[in-house]
């Protein structure tokens, strides 16, 4: 196998697997941007994955080939609704929000599991027939080298992942939503004093990132698992709070965490057929995310510095 | 109503509605709540064997809600405490199959190995928070994912090849012939004493010793603590680290007494987690943990009984924890509310 059959054979399966987390990703910037911390970001991507696959299972017939597109709005309106409820309880309520994100995981999962055996009489659901699936793109896929890597048996969720890590680029850093959504982030008694709804932003940030993570969630499912258990996500939203850290809360910095984390899951899983890669025990590309983490929080990778009022409930009137 | 009382109220108000809502959600998807929560009742107190299964998963519960609630008093979040109990299993285990010894040195060394692996684990994250000022949260996450893959290619590898490790042997047993005969055969061990007992030494550090005070100074204030003379970054590492050992030997109970092997796991245990639960529970006090512990773990073993008796998934009792969190983490508002209440009484005598 040649250098390049391998990058052939690589880059299209880490970008595969980052598209969920570029987008979860993204979404926890937006959060975060506004001062809530999203712990919940896993539950909120397990509700997706959940609610994609059952409106997947049940509508497959009606909307036929469309049916995964849809099933991505369904999960994005659940996950939204879930993440009202860590909004309420930490904006509104001023709970801890790494608390209320604990409590967002262990409801989702345990509210997923329950839906599915309630529905299914077991433990996990049916596989779902209607799949997004991998095509070439036309022309693009012809050019030598970059076709290949780029636009050979790719998936229309991946372009969309990164299309929307560029357009939330632009919104926080290129519009008056974003320059307020950053403000609140950084110092919301001076937002407050210069006129910006402090809670209505954060309330909207954090639905930003309920809606990203059930796509995420959503996508997720239909493309790698194809069905719904306990451990269809298992760690995906954590592994995208990882990438929204490694990417220094920036949403171009967390796709390309993502990306890369998508490239270390994806050796870990086939990289058994690569010479050199496969004398490498699998345990290292497994932690590899998780150990790069924590080293750039450290300092040893450029410092990570969180939003300044990052996780504080804002309270109308304290010093 | 005195300030103290409504801090006692905060958790019962919010277990009362933590199971109404697991009550309606049985009620909306078609179940009776009544046959569920009776169900839930004999799971827990149907026979002796019941009890004492519910006794036994009360002990790791008992000592994860230590390590979150020793870790919150000196204002640190462990979030890490699955991770910590992971490798305290995998470590007790270990030390359990790899030597034979007599009991009197082999299971105290056990039990030392868990606490130890479980304290390195809380090192690191409080070596971070110490020196670089990272936050705990986020690195004991990513902890109890590399605690998951190292220990499961540990045993990968002590296994040589295979997913369990043997039996430990009987010398390094936590298991106990008398506590089983006393209720039916249950898996009821000894750990439940060392918890116990571990809940005293927590209250002992805290409030009796040099090491406590400082500890609660610095979870106060660390720029006060700083001025007065005290290490504050010592006071950090230090708290990791004792919170990591009750966390590993959270593990050890599993190690030695309940199943007395350590598999390797496609996913988390979820006591970790749940210890966070019976911390917050608890308001991080020695006794509130045992309350915690003790309602958590019983409906954690109570819902096993659930799809038998009454077919509902065991998840319901999940759902019931996630939204005591909730409703605990929520406490301003349950304060404001009761508050309120107490005032609109007063108003009307």
């Amino acid at each position: 196998m040649s250098f390049l059959d391998i990058l052939y054979f690589i880059v299209p399966s880490a970008i595969f697997y980052a598209a969920p987390l570029i987008l979860v990703a993204i979404g926890g910037v937006f959060s975060e941007r506004s001062g809530v911390v999203n712990i919940g970001l896993e539950g909120l991507m397990v509700i997706g994955a959940f609610v994609g696959i059952l409106f997947n299972l049940l509508f497959a017939d009606t909307f036929g080939g469309l049916t995964p597109w849809l099933a991505l709005i369904a999960a994005m309106v659940a996950a939204l609704l879930l993440s009202l409820l860590h909004a309420v309880a930490s904006i509104s309520f001023r709970a801890d929000q790494v608390v209320s994100g604990v409590a967002i995981n262990l409801l989702a999962i345990a509210l997923a599991l329950y839906l599915v055996k309630s529905i299914f009489d077991k433990g996990q659901t049916d596989f779902i027939s209607e799949r997004f699936s991998r095509y070439n793109v036309p022309i693009l896929s012809d050019i030598p080298v970059i076709g290949p890597l780029f636009f050979t048996s790719v998936y229309n969720t991946s372009f969309f992942a990164i299309a929307v890590a560029f357009l939330a680029w632009f919104v926080i850093y290129k519009t008056p939503f974003g320059l307020r959504l950053r403000a609140v982030g950084e110092h919301p008694m001076a937002a407050d004093t210069m006129g910006i709804n402090v809670a209505r932003m954060r309330y909207v940030a954090v639905m930003i990132s309920g809606a990203l993570a059930g796509i995420g969630g959503a996508i997720y499912a239909q493309t790698i698992t194809g069905d719904f258990g306990h451990a269809t996500i298992n760690g995906q939203g954590f592994m995208a709070l990882a990438a929204m850290i490694f990417g220094k809360w920036h949403p171009l910095g967390a796709m390309g965490a993502a990306l890369f984390f998508g490239f270390a899951q994806s050796l870990s899983i086939v990289g058994s057929s690569i010479p050199v890669i496969q004398e490498i025990p699998n345990v290292f590309l497994l932690i590899l995310p998780y150990v790069l983490t924590i080293l750039a929080l450290a300092g040893f990778i450029g410092r990570a510095n969180a939003p300044k009022a990052n996780g504080k409930p804002y309270i109308k009137g304290q010093r | 109503m005195s300030n103290r009382a409504t801090n006692l109220l905060v958790p019962i108000v919010s277990v009362v509605l933590g199971l109404i809502v697991g009550a309606i959600i049985m009620l909306v998807s078609g179940y009776n709540p009544i046959e569920g929560y009776a169900a839930l009742w004999n799971g827990i107190f149907g026979d002796l064997y019941t009890i004492g299964e519910t006794l036994r998963q009360i002990t790791p519960y008992l000592l994860a809600g230590l390590a979150v609630a020793f870790a919150f008093r000196s204002g640190l979040f462990n979030i890490g405490v699955e991770g910590q109990l992971i490798v305290g299993w995998f470590a007790a285990a270990y030390v359990g199959v790899a030597v034979e010894l007599p009991k009197i040195i082999h299971l105290p060394l056990a039990i030392l190995a868990a606490a130890v692996a479980g304290a390195l684990w809380g090192f690191v994250p409080g070596l971070l928070k110490a020196k670089f000022r990272v936050h705990e949260v986020i690195v004991t996450i990513m902890m109890n994912y590399i605690a998951l893959h190292v220990t499961n290619a540990l045993i990968r590898t002590v296994s040589e090849g295979g997913d369990r490790t043997e039996r430990i042997f009987a010398s390094a047993s936590l298991r106990s012939e008398f506590l089983e005969n006393l209720t039916e055969f249950s898996r009821l061990h000894f750990g439940l004493l060392l918890a116990l007992i571990m809940v005293g030494v927590m209250w002992f550090i805290l409030e009796k010793t040099t090491l406590g005070f400082e500890l609660k100074a610095v979870g106060f204030n660390q720029h006060a603590s700083e001025y007065a003379g005290m290490s504050v970054n010592k006071n950090i590492i230090l708290a990791m680290v004792i919170s990591g050992a009750f966390a590993g030997l959270a593990g050890a109970m599993e190690a030695l007494g309940t199943f007395e092997y350590v598999s390797s796991k496609g996913g988390f245990t979820g006591i970790g987690f749940d210890g966070i639960a019976v911390a917050l529970l608890g308001m991080n006090t020695p006794l509130g943990v045992i309350f915690g512990a003790t309602l958590f773990g019983s409906l954690k073993y109570g819902a096993l009984n659930m799809p038998n008796a009454a077919g509902i998934p065991i998840e319901i009792v999940e759902i019931v924890i996630a939204v005591i969190i909730f409703f605990v983490a929520s406490g301003y508002i349950i304060r404001l509310l009761l508050l309120r209440a107490a005032g609109k009484k007063k108003e009307a005598k």
